[in-house]
């Protein structure tokens, strides 16, 4: 296979960053470990943010920059360096899937994918045909980078469309056209066969239930077995936000896009595309791994500015799961790591409970939901049925139908998907009342921010 | 409160008591060939005014006495005038009497002075006077030293209760009428105040400076609505001073001395009182009979109880203490009260050994709106309640409940002397205390006449007053509720006659008469419900006449009404702070309105809420809240769920906030909302 040739998986170098003194470390706090230490810690995703953006979508409150001109070289020595930092970090032996996100990663140079991809192989196993995706944009420079991409090592590509309609990709301020979308669909497809999502978007300004049905059924006939659904939401801060303020744009009102949410999961659910999370479906089972990680709860290190990641930083002698953030603004990324090796800006470890908040909020966003053993994995003690079932609220939603609690596990039924954030504070509530109850506060409760003081002690 | 003593060669002398609140610069000012020292009293309450005893005074009045304090003995029951400034909002009251105190020396002429004798931020802010302030002049007209009380009032109805006691303690009164404007709503009701109590009444027709001063027609008007000669009026720009002696003049000549007599034992009105916490109850009096000194022991008519005179004095307007009041005088009097319900507004006092016949004294303010009020977190609880303490403690006429709501936790129910009384309250509470409240919509306070005798007995009374609307007795155990009323004036350019009347029938209003001031300004009296009035009608009245129509009432008692209780639902269950007595004709309309409010502010949830108005078990007014049809972001970004993780846990700590009625949720902030007075 392609992928196989550019990445150099070597097993054997992986055991020299283990330090006898972490490991002794680790090794001392056993009796904490079973709780805080979440399964497969030895596995981790790796998620890279390129920051950097040709224009700014008047939808988007991302973290991105369009700058006059990127030091490329600068860029790819710091991911580098900061993969390198936080796999040795976490001391975990494999990484799973690696993706590329942004800002505009496709305006990265292939070069610098092919260098941290190498910098990964370097301090980690890789599995074979592991999932490496790049987000693109469909623009036709972005198209003419693909095949070097591929090159480089990206196995899949995200393709974000976001509208087949001109005049709306104009209104969001994309810098691509619907032609642009659909020659570099049909590009992505010949050279990455099986393996391309397209991102699309509803709710836009303007739009209609009709015209989104249309759009959508046009696009089921050029996309390949994968498609991201998203809703337009307005953010605060975003040129959109002040154009619909100012009442020169309006948004469709939560009714329409119910029923927008609920046509397109018909109309792809009859195509053949399975949904397998709020706003992802595959045909042919062709899911995403590296998202699926982020729902089942699973480690991942973000690399990059503003990137986020969750993982036990086993060398800094942790046994608890921490939520990590790089610092945000590019430039001080790059001279954070380029002086100190590292920009983790906040690090905030997740307690038990913590933990069993993001296992429950992720988890329910897939169809199938959290199964027991999955849930057992981080709360051995206690099934999803004594913390759960017994809740009047919980009864009440498994009576609406909206809510299953079966002999498989805690899930959404179809209907309750669409109405997820709404049960979910009841569910963190009974969560947090429950494990409250049982005591567990003494397992790093405290969510206080370190921040960058002393945090590696390396 | 500060014991100045000064004496002829101009030393000064302070007691130390009382020393904490003032601030005191000595000022050596030169005039001419001679320098005087100059004590200037500052007191914290009396942010721009500079209060000075001229020397000349001193030498004049107080070189007799051992100490130096003023005597006021040469001022026998015909050198004595007690007067009051009575005038619609604006019309120019406070500034007169800022004229009026510079010229007889009581404050120094500066530019500074404006509206010396309105304390309260509140009261300089919104050009109202609040609280009742009292100041003595000396005024020499004809070589004849006269003392002038001027007993400043309140200028709107709803503190009519302050303005009549203070008129209680005059003889006349000045009625400021704007020269642009003409006669208002409250310069009818004012009048009306006065001209029953039979004062003397002196027209000033103020502002003629203004450039569409139209002094004649205001005449006319006051000729026609009061039937004083235009003659009589007196033009005046109390901004420049113009004609301003001529008023001084005309209150000697017109006015009446009090008729008291110096022979008489002593005898005094209490009519307006403060709390001091270095000194008690500070009263204000005015002597109908006889003289009172320091030392003396006195006798409060109303408690029976005793109290020896630690100090008293005159007001200038800040407290310039005397050995002695006499017959038709008007000062203040420490006398070791320690509560104000010692001193009650209205009570007579009178010498231990010389008993007299109490005097008629005041009906105690009354409330007309009542209004919830709680903290805005509860942990604020303690702090509002102390604010609210001290605020009472000098606005007797505020009355107190403790009150608790399910939604909105511990708070009061407080009674009003209307509305303008409750806004000025609210803004002191915020202003002075710095509290953040929520103040619920007012209610106005209903009877019921009982029949079923066991609950007569319940309540020892057959005729009842129900300010909470979960009290409400049923129709089968009453023969009739009773709602109060009040009499409206409006005042208004006869353009608006038509939309105005409309308006008014909308209220439940009748007419009672309407009287053309002028040709082109029309007086119409209605008699509302007060719950009418209560929440916007003054506001609607201002929209619709574009500010030009003015209003003010007066109680009119209470009369029989179609009352019932309504309660509002949420999918069945009745939510017990929401509970409202409406007026049937009213009760689809308002039941709707609510119901929309309701729906307006409570979250879409899980599954529909019905929102019902009933009447008993009549559904009269329905709306439904959809449920949800979706509610999820469809979009979770790479590996930031830290963002949308706090968004849900701060959602999960909401609901614990929330209150349930049955399985609906609902938000503090929905009630707030619902049961908040709207924004102006």
């Amino acid at each position: 296979m392609k992928i196989a040739r550019h990445f150099c998986w070597s097993i054997a170098r992986r055991t020299l960053f283990i330090s006898p003194k972490s490991y002794n470390d680790s090794a001392s706090s056993q009796g904490t470990r079973v709780l805080g230490l979440p399964p497969q810690s030895d596995e981790v995703s790796l998620y890279v943010h390129w920051p950097y953006c040709l224009r700014r979508c008047s939808y988007c409150n991302f973290n991105k920059y369009i700058p006059r001109s990127v030091n490329h070289s600068a860029m790819t020595e710091c991911l580098q360096k900061e993969t390198e930092t936080l796999l040795k970090l976490s001391q975990v032996s494999r990484v799973t899937s690696v993706f590329f996100g942004g800002g505009t990663p496709s305006l990265a140079q292939p070069a610098t994918i092919a260098a941290v991809l190498e910098t990964v192989s370097q301090h980690a196993q890789v599995p074979e045909g592991a999932e490496v995706t790049l987000e693109v944009n469909p623009t036709p420079a972005g198209m003419s980078k693909l095949k070097d991409f591929i090159q480089a090592g990206i196995n899949r590509l995200s393709i974000g469309v976001q509208s087949l309609n001109d005049e709306d990709l104009k209104v969001l301020g994309r810098d691509h056209s619907s032609q642009h979308a659909l020659h570099t669909i049909s590009e992505a497809r010949r050279l990455c066969p099986g393996r391309v999502s397209v991102d699309v978007m509803f709710g836009r300004p303007g739009q209609s239930v009709a015209s989104w049905e249309t759009e959508l059924e046009e696009l089921l006939t050029v996309c390949d077995d994968h498609v991201s659904l998203y809703q337009l939401t307005v953010e605060r801060s975003t040129q959109l936000f002040k154009q619909v303020q100012r009442g020169e744009l309006t948004v469709p009102g939560e009714d329409i896009t119910a029923v927008m949410y609920r046509t397109a999961r018909e109309v792809l659910e009859k195509q053949g595309f399975r949904q397998y999370e709020v706003s992802n479906f595959a045909k042919d089972d062709a899911v995403c791994e590296h998202n699926l990680g982020y729902w089942k709860a699973q480690q991942y290190i973000g690399v990059g500015p503003g990137a986020h990641g969750r993982f036990v930083p086993i060398s800094a002698g942790s046994v608890q799961r921490e939520a990590r953030t790089q610092t945000m603004a590019p430039d001080m990324w790059i001279s954070e790591v380029q002086k100190s090796g590292h920009a983790t800006r906040r690090q905030i470890p997740l307690s038990h409970l913590a933990l069993l908040e993001e296992v429950l909020v992720m988890g329910l966003r897939m169809n199938d939901g959290i199964t027991h053993q999955h849930w057992k994995m981080f709360s051995p003690g206690d099934d999803l049925h004594r913390v759960l079932g017994q809740c009047e609220v919980v009864q009440e939603l498994k009576q609406t139908g909206l809510l299953i609690l079966d002999d498989r596990g805690l899930r959404c039924s179809w209907e309750g998907l669409a109405l997820l954030d709404g049960m979910l504070p009841t569910l963190l509530l009974q969560l947090g009342t429950y494990v409250h109850s049982q005591g567990h506060q003494g397992n790093g409760e405290s969510t206080a921010p370190c921040h960058r003081e002393g945090q590696q002690r390396r | 409160m500060q014991l100045f003593l000064f004496n002829t060669r101009g030393q000064v002398m302070p007691l130390m008591r009382g020393f904490l609140e003032l601030k005191i610069c000595k000022i050596k000012r030169r005039t001419q060939a001679y320098s005087t020292v100059c004590t200037l009293i500052r007191h914290r309450w009396m942010k721009s005014a500079l209060i000075c005893l001229p020397n000349q005074l001193c030498k004049d009045y107080s070189s007799s006495t051992e100490k130096g304090a003023i005597d006021l003995s040469n001022f026998p029951v015909d050198k004595i005038r007690n007067f009051s400034i009575i005038a619609h909002i604006d019309h120019g009251k406070s500034t007169l009497a800022d004229r009026l105190l510079e010229i007889t020396g009581a404050i120094v002429k500066t530019e500074k002075n404006k509206q010396v004798l309105d304390k309260l931020q509140v009261e300089r802010e919104r050009g109202i006077t609040v609280k009742a302030q009292t100041a003595s002049l000396f005024y020499t007209y004809q070589d004849e030293t006269y003392l002038l009380n001027l007993i400043d009032t309140p200028g709107h109805v709803d503190f009519s209760y302050e303005v009549s006691r203070s008129i209680s303690a005059c003889q006349g009164v000045l009625l400021v009428v704007d020269a642009n404007q003409g006669i208002q709503a409250q310069t009818v009701a004012n009048f009306y105040l006065a001209f029953e109590a039979q004062l003397t009444i002196i027209p000033v027709i103020n502002k003629i400076d203004l450039k569409n001063a139209d002094p004649e027609r205001v005449e006319k008007q006051i000729e026609r609505v009061f039937d004083i000669p235009a003659a009589e009026c007196i033009r005046i720009s109390a901004k420049q001073g113009t004609n301003v002696h001529q008023v001084l003049e005309e209150v000697v000549k017109r006015l009446p001395p009090p008729s008291a007599r110096a022979k008489d034992p002593f005898k005094a009105l209490v009519f307006d009182s403060t709390f001091d916490h270095y000194r008690g109850v500070v009263a204000n009096i005015a002597l109908v009979g006889g003289q009172v000194s320091k030392g003396d022991k006195i006798v409060s008519a109303y408690l029976g109880k005793t109290y020896e005179v630690n100090e008293l004095g005159i007001l200038r307007p800040n407290e310039a203490p005397t050995k002695t009041l006499y017959a038709g005088q008007v000062g203040y009097i420490v006398a070791g009260m320690k509560d104000v319900a010692e001193a009650q507004i209205g009570d007579t006092l009178y010498h231990h050994k010389q008993p007299v016949e109490a005097l008629p004294g005041f009906k105690p303010a009354k409330s007309m709106v009542f209004a919830g009020m709680y903290p805005m977190d509860q942990s604020e609880y303690t702090n509002l309640r102390s604010a609210v303490e001290k605020l009472t403690l000098n606005d007797s006429s505020v009355t107190v409940q403790r009150d608790s709501s399910m939604a909105l936790g511990a708070g009061w129910r407080l009674g009003f002397l209307g509305l303008l009384h409750m806004e000025v309250f609210n803004q002191r509470l915020e202003q002075e205390y710095n509290a953040s409240v929520i103040v619920t919509a007012p209610t106005v306070p209903y009877k019921a006449v009982l029949t079923s005798a066991k609950l007569i007995k319940e309540y020892g009374q057959e005729e009842i007053t129900i300010v909470n609307p979960a009290l409400f007795p049923d129709r089968s155990m009453v023969s009739e509720y009773l709602e109060p009323m009040v009499l409206g004036t409006i005042i208004a350019p006869d353009d608006f006659t038509g939309k105005i009347m409309t308006l008014c029938l909308n209220r439940r209003a009748t007419q009672r008469n309407m009287v053309y001031i002028d040709e082109h300004r029309v007086m119409m009296k209605y008699v509302f419900p007060l719950n009418e009035i209560v929440v916007d009608f003054y506001d609607n009245l201002k929209s619709m006449s574009s500010g030009y129509a003015s209003f003010d009432y007066e109680d009119a008692g209470y009369q029989p009404a179609d009352l019932i209780k309504m309660d509002f639902l949420l999918n069945g269950r009745p939510v017990e702070e929401l509970t409202t007595i409406v007026h049937r004709d009213k009760a689809y309309s308002t039941g709707k309105a609510m119901c929309e409010r309701l729906k307006d502010s409570i979250p879409r949830q899980m599954f529909e809420i019905a929102v019902q108005a009933a009447l008993g078990s009549k559904v009269i007014a329905r709306e439904t809240i959809k449920a949800y049809r979706k509610n999820v972001l469809a979009k979770c970004y790479g590996g930031d769920i830290t963002r949308k993780m706090k968004l849900l846990k701060k959602q999960a700590e909401g609901k614990k906030k929330m209150r349930s009625i049955g399985n609906v949720e609902v938000p503090k902030d929905a009630f707030i909302n619902v049961l908040k007075r709207k924004e102006k």
